[in-house]
């Protein structure tokens, strides 16, 4: 293709984005598309399978069976969501493998708030409430994303989301209620997971090169401080509300803006995280490649199982 | 050994009278394991009363570059359609 071809057919490609059609997996797209998707999704991907571990690690120990069968569906459906999302990101032509690969050598990332531990209960309420309610935001946000199986697997994401916030803030909400104790277990969580919640949108946007692109691309909606900004906002009011305090001495409403304004955020805290320098870093890349190599050997016993039995049909059928 | 299990495409039917809908794709050893597999993935929430999976390979998908020549002629065959008869307005029922 000459460079004039390819220069029309992106101009097509981005017109048919600003009409708000979607890409399918087969239709032509600009190299560009195709690897910044491969990236997003699979991280994204990456994301919701590492989340599953600071939440497993408490499931034996949920203080009731009540509590215990919420957390299981909600960790399960953290599996799913990442199975939703690996599946998409393989229309796009990479294989599975390659992305267990990229993510075990630490090539590709994952979202840096599952690097912090999970210290008590309390902070299986935190983590639902916040971690799950940013999540929300920012998924919302890619229901209407102009690549269709990724726009697709957001919404189912979307429609699950919501039970795992409910049961987060409901943790959160009885032990607030609780004894001296209990409450000051949820205040403590809250503290520690306020501002990694935060760091959850990414950095600002005066430092954010790429927004301009994936706001064309629909893989944005809105920038990192406004949707940091809606956290707030909805959030504050939430931990009022059960009497908790929100760890942030210059959290103030503004009445000018009709939203909170807020304290700076520790961008040298976020970027040492993103390098790999987090609480847990390097604990979750163990669990996640112990637990892949250590099932290596159901995978290829399954495998010669599917392949005998395929043998011994065929045989039959002569 | 090293070999990844094959891709399935998933297909559900959230309830009798109604087809069967694409839900998405996921990896099994072999035919059982996909429907296994799918129930967990794509099920958790009653959304099916019945499973189809077929191996991705099996699927023929059409080149959406030949779109022009496959679905462009069937956009001036408008004597296809009801509207494209004149009738006078009192013919009812019809
Ligand atoms: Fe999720
Ligand atoms: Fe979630």
């Amino acid at each position: 293709m000459s460079e004039a071809q390819i220069k029309s057919l992106e101009e097509e490609f981005e017109a048919r984005i600003a009409r708000d059609e979607k890409i399918e997996p087969k239709d032509w797209m600009p190299e560009k598309y195709r690897k910044t998707h491969i990236r997003q999704m699979s991280q994204h991907a990456h994301s919701e399978i590492v989340g599953m571990l600071p939440e497993g690690n408490w499931i034996t120990r949920a203080p009731s069976l009540r509590r215990k069968v919420a957390l299981l569906a909600k960790v399960q459906d953290e599996g799913g969501h990442g199975l939703y999302l690996y599946s998409a990101t393989e229309t796009l032509g990479i294989t599975r493998d390659e992305m267990f690969e990229q993510l075990h050598s630490g090539k590709a990332k994952y979202s840096s708030i599952f690097n912090y531990p999970a210290i008590t209960w309390a902070d299986m309420g935190a983590i639902g409430w916040l971690v799950d309610g940013a999540a929300i935001i920012n998924q919302v946000a890619l229901c209407g994303t102009s690549f269709g199986p990724y726009a697709r697997a957001m919404v189912r994401i979307c429609k699950e989301e919501s039970f795992h916030q409910r049961q987060g803030y409901e943790i959160t909400l009885k032990l607030a209620q609780g004894t001296p104790e209990q409450k000051a277990m949820a205040q403590d969580a809250l503290d520690r997971w306020w501002w990694p919640s935060l760091m959850m949108f990414g950095p600002k946007d005066d430092e954010s090169p790429n927004t301009v692109q994936s706001m064309k691309w629909k893989l944005k909606r809105k920038t990192n401080d406004e949707l940091r900004q809606q956290f707030v906002d909805q959030t504050v009011p939430q931990a009022e509300s059960i009497g908790l305090t929100i760890p942030d001495p210059d959290l103030k409403w503004n009445e000018e803006k009709q939203g909170y304004d807020f304290g700076e955020i520790d961008w040298d805290e976020f970027w040492q995280v993103v390098k790999g320098h987090g609480p847990c870093n390097k604990e979750r890349m163990k669990a996640r490649v112990s637990a892949w190599e250590n099932g290596q050997w159901v995978r290829d016993a399954a495998m010669a199982y599917a392949e005998k039995q395929q043998l011994r049909k065929e045989k039959q059928a002569v | 050994m090293k070999k990844e299990w094959p891709l399935w495409e998933v297909f559900v039917r959230s309830k009798n009278g109604l087809e069967h809908r694409h839900f998405g794709s996921l990896h099994a050893a072999d035919a059982d394991m996909a429907l296994e597999n799918a129930r967990d993935v794509y099920t958790r929430r009653n959304e099916g009363v019945s499973i189809w999976v077929v191996e991705s390979k099996h699927i023929t998908a059409s080149n959406p570059e030949h779109n022009a020549e496959l679905f462009e002629p069937a956009q001036d065959k408008v004597y296809r359609h009801p509207t494209f008869y004149d009738l006078p307005d009192e013919i009812k029922h019809m």
